[in-house]
């Protein structure tokens, strides 16, 4: 399967701590790759390395024939291809659903307002929020919120989708919302790189996982490999309650 | 007391008519006044504030220096200074425009203070949201910060504004005719203290609408919270 993000020996340092070492993975297209692991194994380091907000220390992300980390790479170009959700949502709070959606579709991909719009609110039908259009933030669930969030990505049209703990903030029952977001990405064939202790979903949904520890990639198969590798770290973790 | 002595020294209707002309001039000093002060010390403010975004750590030293200095002083001190020390090196400026100077550097300083607090408030995770989708340093601030820092920055910066704009009234001490100064002239000649109250009732026509204001702006700003 062709890559559509192939990370090459990454390297990450915050100041004297090395954070990353040596990270190799590649994410095929419509893949859902789960990145697990311990608390500050530098999962979401690794994230935030695939879009820059962090600057890797040195070597190589391609995705699409372009090494994200070259110094001529026009990175606001290439984040447009890449969504990203957070684990704290972070939408802009000043704007209702349909206008955090608009905003980039705006001011980064020229669109016209009109246009914008009907993109803004296809995307958040399709996450179940047709009611909800012009709502602010503060006026929705935490799930909603997530799911708004979700549709601010996928309105931009990425190629691959990074979430970091994506239901991590949320009420238990709010979770099933998102997960259930998800699983219609990934069967509409989006490529995603996720970090999540939602075990039981990773078991269940995840093309490949990779289990990190103290900054390295140590384990990766599919969930059924790691769940028979006898002795394995990634066995303990993954068989987990989630 | 004496009801009727009271109402002839303080709304002395006769008074009243004769220096109205006198005080309205002086409304509109002190109001035209106000508006260059608010308006250039505002932007300056803001200027200053996300100047000190991209400074280098020695220029936000200096500026934060040069911003403590001007909060620290007294404002009619330089108002003195700048009236009556600058002709001795060849340079002067009229009393207006030395008011206009000071309390414009001064609310300035204030305002980048103010500012700059409202800009660190803001989390980390909106820049960070709204760089993933592309946009630049530059349309993020425009868009995502600024909004939300100006929202957390309009009851502080409604009360320093106000607080610094009322030293117009200083331009009596080197004889600008704003309203005060007026309403003290008016004084001195009729011997009466109603210009006094004239000039009372002026200020709040003044500076009750930049409250209002104020007020307003907060509550066009409560972005679906209705606390
Ligand atoms: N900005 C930073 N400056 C310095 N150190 C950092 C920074 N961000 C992360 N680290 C360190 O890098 C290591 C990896 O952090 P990271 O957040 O990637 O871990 P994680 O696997 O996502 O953990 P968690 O499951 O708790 O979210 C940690 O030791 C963390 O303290
Ligand atoms: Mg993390």
């Amino acid at each position: 399967m062709r890559p559509i993000l192939d990370i090459q020996a990454l390297y990450k340092s915050f100041g004297d701590a090395e954070v990353l070492k040596n990270i190799n993975l590649k994410v095929g297209e419509g893949e859902m790759v789960f990145l697990i692991g311990p608390s500050g194994s530098g999962k979401s380091t690794l994230l935030r390395c695939c879009n820059r907000l962090e600057e890797p220390t040195s070597g190589a992300i391609w995705m699409d024939n372009t090494n994200l980390l070259a110094g001529d790479t026009d990175i606001n170009r290439m984040r447009q291809r890449i969504g990203m959700v957070f684990q704290g949502f972070n939408l802009y709070p000043h704007m209702t659903a349909e206008q955090n959606v608009m905003l980039a579709l705006r001011r980064v991909q020229g669109k016209s307002e009109a246009e914008a719009r009907e993109i803004a609110r296809r995307e958040l039908d399709r996450m179940g929020l047709a009611e909800r259009f012009g709502h602010y933030p503060s006026q929705l669930s935490g799930g909603q919120q997530q799911r708004v969030a979700i549709a601010r990505s996928l309105a931009l049209g990425p190629r691959v989708m990074l979430m970091d703990e994506p239901t991590s903030a949320l009420d238990p029952e709010l979770v099933g919302g998102v997960l259930e977001a998800m699983r219609e990405m990934k069967a509409a064939g989006m490529t995603m790189l996720v970090v999540s202790h939602e075990m039981r979903f990773a078991r269940e949904a995840a093309d490949r996982v990779a289990f990190m520890q103290a900054g390295e990639i140590v384990e990766y198969g599919t969930p059924a490999e790691l769940l028979a590798r006898e002795g394995g770290r990634a066995r303990a973790f993954l068989g987990g309650e989630h | 007391m004496d009801l009727s002595r009271l109402i002839e020294v303080y709304f002395n209707a006769g008074v009243a008519w004769t220096y109205l002309p006198d005080l309205l001039h002086g409304a509109w000093v002190t109001v035209s006044l106000s508006v260059l002060v608010i308006a250039a010390g505002l932007v300056l403010g803001l200027a200053m504030a996300l100047l000190r975004l991209v400074l280098p750590r020695w220029g936000v030293e200096v500026m934060r220096l040069w911003v403590d200095c001007l909060r620290a002083v007294p404002p009619l001190a330089v108002i003195l200074l700048l009236y009556f020390g600058l002709p001795s090196v060849g340079l002067s400026i009229s009393a207006f425009w030395v008011i206009w100077i000071t309390l414009t550097l001064i609310l300035s300083a204030f305002a980048e203070e103010i500012f700059w607090a409202g800009l660190e408030a803001i989390p980390a995770g909106q820049w960070e949201a709204a760089r993933s989708t592309g946009m630049t340093q530059r349309q993020t601030l425009a868009d995502v910060v600024l909004p939300q820092a100006f929202k957390i920055c309009v009851p502080q910066l409604t009360n320093r504004t106000i607080g610094i704009t009322k030293n117009t009234a200083l331009g009596t001490a080197i004889g600008m005719p704003e309203l005060l100064n007026e309403a003290q002239t008016a004084l001195s000649f009729s011997g009466n203290a109603t210009p006094l109250i004239m000039a009372a009732i002026g200020y709040l026509i003044i500076f009750l609408p930049l409250m209002a204001l104020a007020g307003y702006l907060e509550r066009s700003m409560s972005w679906g919270k209705t606390a």
